[in-house]
C-alpha cells in the first residue's frame, strides 16, 4: 500500500484525484490540470511535497561527505544558501538529483520520493566522520509558486521572505509554526518551499490556502508540477535520467565541477568529453496539437536518432514540448520526426528552457 | 445534469444518440473526468465508414492518450470541428458541445448498448 503525506486527508476533502507517485498516494489534480497550470503562471499555486525526501547530514565530516557525494561544489556554500547537484555513482551515472541546503548545524539534501531508501543506503556506504538522519517522515514540504507567492507568504510568516534571494532560505515562522522558507522551486516561477514538522503540516497548508485564495491561488497537484515544471526544462529523475545515465548527456554538466578535487564519478565524468557527451539532451516542438510522450522514438531521415524522455502539451505556449535524448552526431538542422503511437508527428529542435518567467514581474 | 434519458452508452465510455437512422457520437461525462484536460481529438473524415467495436479516433489528454470506439456502424457524415481549436468543450459539455461525430446509415450490432441507469452502474465503485 501507498504511503500518505500528513496532508493526504485534506486532499481526499477537497475531491482531489488521487495517484500513486513515489510510493505515495497524491494528488495528481484537484480540478483540471490546465487551470492548475494557469494559476501558477498568472498568479500561485499550492503544492504538497512531502513526499520528498529530506536527508539530514552532521559531523565534523559532513562537508567532506557531501563533497564526496555531490557533484557540485559546496565549500563555498554559507549558511542559508542552497545548492542544485546530481549525486553520481562511480560509472558516473546518476544516483539522484537533489537540492542540498547549508544550516549552521550541516546540510541538508532533498531527494525525490522513489530514491529515499536508495538514497540513503548510497550515502550511508559514502560517509566518513558524519552522521546521517533521515528526515523524511518527519518533515513536510509545501510549496507556493507562482507571480503572487511572495505577497501570500508574506502575509503569514514573521519575517519578510520578499527579501530572501533565490536559493536561499531563512528560519522563520508561518502561521505561529517554524518554518524553514526557501526561495525554491519546480516550477519556472518565483516562489517558495517551506520545510515544516509534519505534525504542523495542516495548520500550515489550511492557513496558506485560506491566505492564497484572494490572490488566485489554487491548490495544485502533480499534474500541474509536471507541465510547469518541463516547460521550465527541468528534469525529472526516472523519465530524463537514471542510474545510467551521466549528467553531461542529459544536460546538467553544468553541475560537475571537476575541479573541485576527487569525488564519487569524477574519474569516470573524467573520461567523458563534456562537449560530445554519449547522448545530447535536447528540446522539441511539436507541430500542431500532437503529445509526444516518456519514450516515443526520435526519427531522423528514417532511422531511430533517439528517445523521447519527457513530453506534455504547453498549456503556455499552446503547442506540444517534448525533451529528447539523442545521438549527439545529429546535426541541430536535422529534420525530426517523433513516432507517437505509429504516427510520425514533426518536431523542430528548439533551445531549452521552453518557457522563462519575465524576471521583475 | 443533461437529461441523458435518450443517450445509449457503451462499456468504453463512448455514448450514442440514436436519430432515425442517424447517430451522434461523444464520451461520457465519467470519462473526461477520468482523463483531465483534454488536448487533441483525432476523428475521422467525413465519409469514412466506421464499425461498430472498432477504433474511429484517439484522445488525447495531459495525461494520457486513448482510443475511441464507435458504439455503432455507420458512415461519418459530419465531424465536430469545434475540437481542434477548443478539445476542452469535451470536458466541459461531454454530451452537447463535446459531440464527436454524426453517422448516416447507422446499424447496431456486436457493442451492448446500456441505457444511463445501467451505465451508472457499470461505473460505480
Amino acid at each position: 500500500m501507498a504511503a500518505r503525506t500528513p496532508l493526504y486527508d485534506r486532499h481526499v476533502a477537497a475531491g482531489a484525484r488521487m495517484v500513486e507517485f513515489g510510493g505515495f498516494d497524491m494528488p495528481l489534480m484537484y480540478s483540471s490540470i490546465r487551470d492548475e497550470h494557469i494559476a501558477v503562471r498568472t498568479d500561485a499555486g499550492l503544492f504538497d511535497l512531502s513526499h520528498m525526501g529530506e536527508v539530514r547530514l552532521t559531523g565534523d565530516g559532513a562537508e567532506a561527505s557531501v563533497q564526496r557525494l555531490l557533484t557540485n561544489d559546496v565549500t563555498g556554500l554559507r549558511s542559508g544558501a542552497a545548492l542544485y547537484s546530481v549525486m553520481c555513482n562511480e560509472k558516473g551515472g546518476i544516483v539522484d538529483d537533489v537540492v542540498v541546503y547549508r544550516d549552521p548545524g550541516g546540510y541538508l539534501i532533498v531527494v525525490n520520493a522513489a530514491c529515499r531508501s536508495k538514497d540513503v543506503a548510497w550515502m550511508r556506504d559514502h560517509l566518513d566522520g558524519t552522521e546521517l538522519d533521515d528526515l523524511s517522515d518527519a518533515l513536510a514540504l509545501l510549496a507556493v509558486q507562482g507571480p503572487r507567492a511572495v505577497e501570500i507568504v508574506q502575509c503569514v510568516a514573521a519575517v519578510d521572505v520578499g527579501t530572501t534571494d533565490p536559493f536561499h532560505f531563512v528560519d522563520t515562522e508561518v502561521g505561529g509554526v517554524h518554518a524553514a522558507v526557501s526561495r525554491t522551486g519546480y516550477t519556472g516561477e518565483d516562489g517558495f518551499e517551506l520545510y515544516v514538522d509534519a505534525d504542523a503540516a495542516g495548520s500550515v497548508w489550511d492557513v496558506l490556502l485560506a491566505t492564497g485564495r484572494e490572490f488566485g491561488m489554487l491548490p495544485c497537484g502533480l499534474g500541474a508540477r509536471d507541465t510547469l515544471r518541463l516547460e521550465a526544462g527541468l528534469r525529472l529523475y526516472g523519465q530524463d535520467m537514471d542510474d545510467a545515465t551521466d549528467p553531461y548527456s542529459c544536460g546538467l554538466g553544468w553541475t560537475v565541477k571537476l575541479a573541485k578535487g576527487d569525488f564519487t564519478g569524477a574519474s569516470a565524468l573524467r573520461a567523458l568529453d563534456p562537449k560530445h557527451p554519449p547522448r545530447r539532451f535536447i528540446g522539441l516542438r511539436l507541430e500542431g496539437r500532437a503529445i509526444a510522450r516518456h519514450g516515443n522514438s526520435v526519427i531522423a531521415r528514417g532511422r531511430d536518432a533517439g528517445v523521447v524522455t519527457s513530453g506534455t502539451f504547453s498549456f503556455t505556449l499552446g503547442y506540444g514540448i517534448a525533451t529528447a535524448s539523442v545521438d549527439p552526431e545529429l546535426s541541430p538542422d536535422t529534420p525530426l520526426m517523433i513516432d507517437i503511437r505509429g504516427s510520425l508527428a514533426p518536431a523542430v529542435r528548439v533551445p531549452l528552457p521552453f518557457y522563462r518567467r519575465t524576471k521583475g514581474a | 445534469m443533461a437529461d441523458l434519458s435518450a443517450y445509449r452508452f457503451t462499456a468504453t465510455h463512448e455514448w450514442v444518440l440514436l436519430d432515425d437512422g442517424r447517430a451522434t457520437v461523444g464520451i461520457t461525462d465519467n470519462a473526461q473526468s477520468q482523463l483531465g484536460d483534454v488536448i487533441f481529438v483525432e476523428l475521422p473524415a467525413a465519409g469514412t465508414v466506421v464499425k461498430a467495436g472498432a477504433k474511429f479516433g484517439a484522445i488525447e489528454s495531459v495525461k494520457a492518450a486513448s482510443d475511441l470506439y464507435a458504439p455503432v456502424s455507420g458512415t461519418v457524415s459530419q465531424v465536430n470541428d469545434a475540437l481542434s481549436a477548443q478539445p476542452e468543450l469535451v470536458n466541459r459539455e461531454p454530451y452537447a458541445g463535446g459531440w464527436m461525430i454524426r453517422l448516416d446509415g447507422v446499424s447496431e450490432g456486436g457493442v451492448e448498448l446500456l441505457d444511463e441507469a445501467a451505465y451508472e452502474a457499470s461505473t460505480a465503485g
